[in-house]
């Protein structure tokens, strides 16, 4: 599981630092969305992976913490919010500027 | 348990949530309501800074749940310190915004209340993840205050920050994910015994989530090479808004003076003090390549939010530094900056709406109505903010300077510090003749001054004067703060309470 849950993370994060790079605000927007994904999926490991194991402690040998969970719900929510507040911006840039290049102009051909 | 320590951070709430669902309201009631909320913040840091000069740590344990498992408030002199700096120049900025400013778009007294909220509770916060929350909602606030009265400029700036602010938000998630997966808590005083604590195999990774968060927190804080968003963001915003972020990169030095000397500190083992090393050169280039950037900018406010990476430079190397004199001086030099720099945002709105279609940019344009008087504020803020003497740039510095022994960093510090307030000087008085002698001939009849704008200002930029006459008494106080930020045992003891009850 470890070796999926790496590799997942790896490929989301680069893809996501990929289009980050790009010099269009979609393509920008994806790319956050996709690290704030790996963000999160990466805060979630840091309980440590396990499967069917309860969250409430002395029910069982094993236990699951379910701090980052709360952790992720609260990430979650906030990249929601801020993924609408960039869309929303990015829209408003393409109105006020005309193009959607990041830097607000079309580069000099 | 103080129930006064969440207040700060309730009020704005509150005050701003009201403001939200009240948003049919006419524009008096919303000024009023908002007013009110944010004058009250003064009384309340006032009384914060009275009870954290006790000497006494105050922890509010949300919900009552102790210490280290549940989320906890933590006022000490340094945060008391921060509310009362943010109070002032919230107040300030609020009745230069109520002159007019706040018309131009929509909520702006909501989003300004919760602005407060968010910085006031980033310094109270004494709990990693919570700090993440609240930036989050003073960041979110800030998006919309950046883009406040539209146009193309603003927006261009706008997406800009937000999509830099968001990449800083993801850095941050993975650093404190890191530091739970290997300490198991993300109470910052608990975290630092853990870090002492921790075995060799873990200081490596420990070492590197450190240094991500000091990446976060540079880019709040706008140093070397993560200040790019800066001036122009500065220069385009709103000019209250503007002033009012003058204590926005506070907020990031803030978290690294904390982390840094807490989690990271002296105690840490073969972590401590892990980030002077680094800000030590950063800090000294950012002052450099701020006056620079001051020399060549083309309007005066990007030349004032230069300034402010010049003055970020300058109280990072206070902080580099790592002495309680040089830490002293260095908050002593946060107070004067944050004021002033919000001071001169306002100044320049007030020149620049006497200006026509020149704006704040430094051609020659149509001359002032009120020269001597702007130009006398001008004249003061610049004296303040270059450093000369008498006013409190000139104290700040002294501190700073006076800190070290002559030795190597002296030989370094002192000529950048120096040389950079020199150059300062030279981009400001190439400004100001720019703007008050090197005019034409006409006037433009419709740009009268309105003294309620004019008041603002001048109050603002008038506190260094206080700064200078209450020296010591702030002085003395800066001195408590920062030996009471090396004072490690104090912090731990909030978890060792905690744990016995």
């Amino acid at each position: 599981m470890e070796a999926i849950f790496a590799a997942t993370l790896g490929i989301l994060t680069a893809s996501g630092v990929y289009l980050l790079l790009r010099a269009r605000t979609f393509p920008v927007v994806l790319g956050l969305t996709l690290i704030s994904y790996a963000v999160n999926l990466f805060l979630f490991a840091m309980g440590r992976l396990q499967s069917g194991v309860v969250t409430v402690i002395g029910k069982s040998s094993e236990y699951a913490d379910p701090l980052p969970q709360a952790l992720v719900l609260t990430a979650i929510v906030i990249g929601f919010a801020m993924t609408a507040f960039v869309v929303v911006l990015a829209l408003r840039s393409v109105g006020e500027t005309r193009t959607d290049h990041v830097d607000g102009q079309e580069p000099a051909q | 348990m103080n129930h006064g320590l969440i207040l700060p951070i309730l009020l704005p709430m509150f005050a701003g949530s009201l403001l939200l669902l009240g948003a049919g309201l006419s524009l008096r009631v919303k000024r009023s309501l908002s007013l009110l909320a944010t004058l009250l913040l003064l009384p309340l840091s006032g009384y914060l800074l009275w009870l954290a000069d006790q000497g006494v740590l105050q922890v509010y344990a949300a919900g009552n749940w102790a210490a280290p498992f549940g989320i906890i408030l933590l006022l000490d002199r340094l945060s008391a310190l921060l509310l009362v700096v943010t109070a002032v120049l919230g107040s300030f900025a609020l009745l230069y915004a109520m002159r007019g400013d706040d018309e131009r778009g929509q909520s702006f007294h909501a989003l300004f209340q919760f602005q407060l909220m968010g910085i006031n509770g980033a310094f109270l916060t004494g709990d990693l993840f919570n700090l993440f929350v609240f930036f989050e909602i003073l960041l979110i606030a800030s998006y919309a205050l950046l883009v406040h009265g539209g146009g193309a400029e603003r927006v261009r700036a706008g997406l800009h920050y937000v999509v830099l602010n968001l990449v800083g938000s993801a850095f941050f998630l993975l650093a404190v994910g890191v530091l739970y997966g290997i300490t198991g808590t993300l109470n910052m005083a608990d975290m630092a015994s853990r870090v002492a604590a921790a075995g060799p195999d873990d200081a490596a990774l420990l070492g590197a989530a450190g240094l991500l968060l000091l990446v976060v927190f540079g880019l709040k804080a706008a140093f070397l090479p993560l200040y790019f968003w800066l001036p122009k963001a500065y220069a385009s915003a709103t000019a209250p808004v503007a002033a009012l972020f003058a204590i926005m990169t506070k907020v990031g030095l803030y978290s690294i003076i904390r982390v840094y000397t807490l989690i990271f500190g002296d105690d840490a083992g073969s972590l401590a003090n892990m980030a002077n090393d680094w800000l030590w050169p950063i800090a000294l280039l950012t002052l450099a390549l701020g006056v620079i950037g001051a020399l060549a900018a083309v309007s005066l406010q990007g030349l004032l939010a230069y300034l402010v990476v010049v003055s970020v430079g300058t109280l990072l190397a206070g902080i580099a530094i790592g002495t309680e004199q040089a830490l002293a001086g260095a908050l002593y030099y946060l107070v004067h900056s944050t004021w002033v720099a919000g001071g001169l945002f306002l100044l320049a709105d007030l020149i620049a709406r006497q200006r026509g279609d020149k704006q704040g940019l430094l051609v020659q344009g149509p001359a002032l109505q009120n020269p001597h008087l702007l130009g006398g504020l001008f004249f003061f803020g610049a004296i303040a903010v270059a450093g000369l003497p008498p006013l409190s740039g000139f104290i700040g510095k002294l501190l700073l300077l006076r800190s070290l022994e002559p030795g190597v960093q002296a030989l370094m510090l002192w000529p950048v510090v120096l040389g950079g307030g020199l150059l300062t000087l030279v981009a400001l008085s190439r400004a100001g003749s720019m703007l008050f002698w090197r005019v034409g001939l006409s006037q433009l009849d419709s740009a009268e001054l309105d003294y309620g704008r004019l008041l603002a200002c001048a109050g603002l930029l008038l506190l260094s004067l206080l700064l200078m006459v209450g020296a010591a008494p702030l002085l003395s106080y800066v001195e408590a703060t920062a030996s009471q930020l090396h004072d490690l045992a104090l912090y731990r003891q909030i978890i060792e309470s905690g744990a016995a009850r």
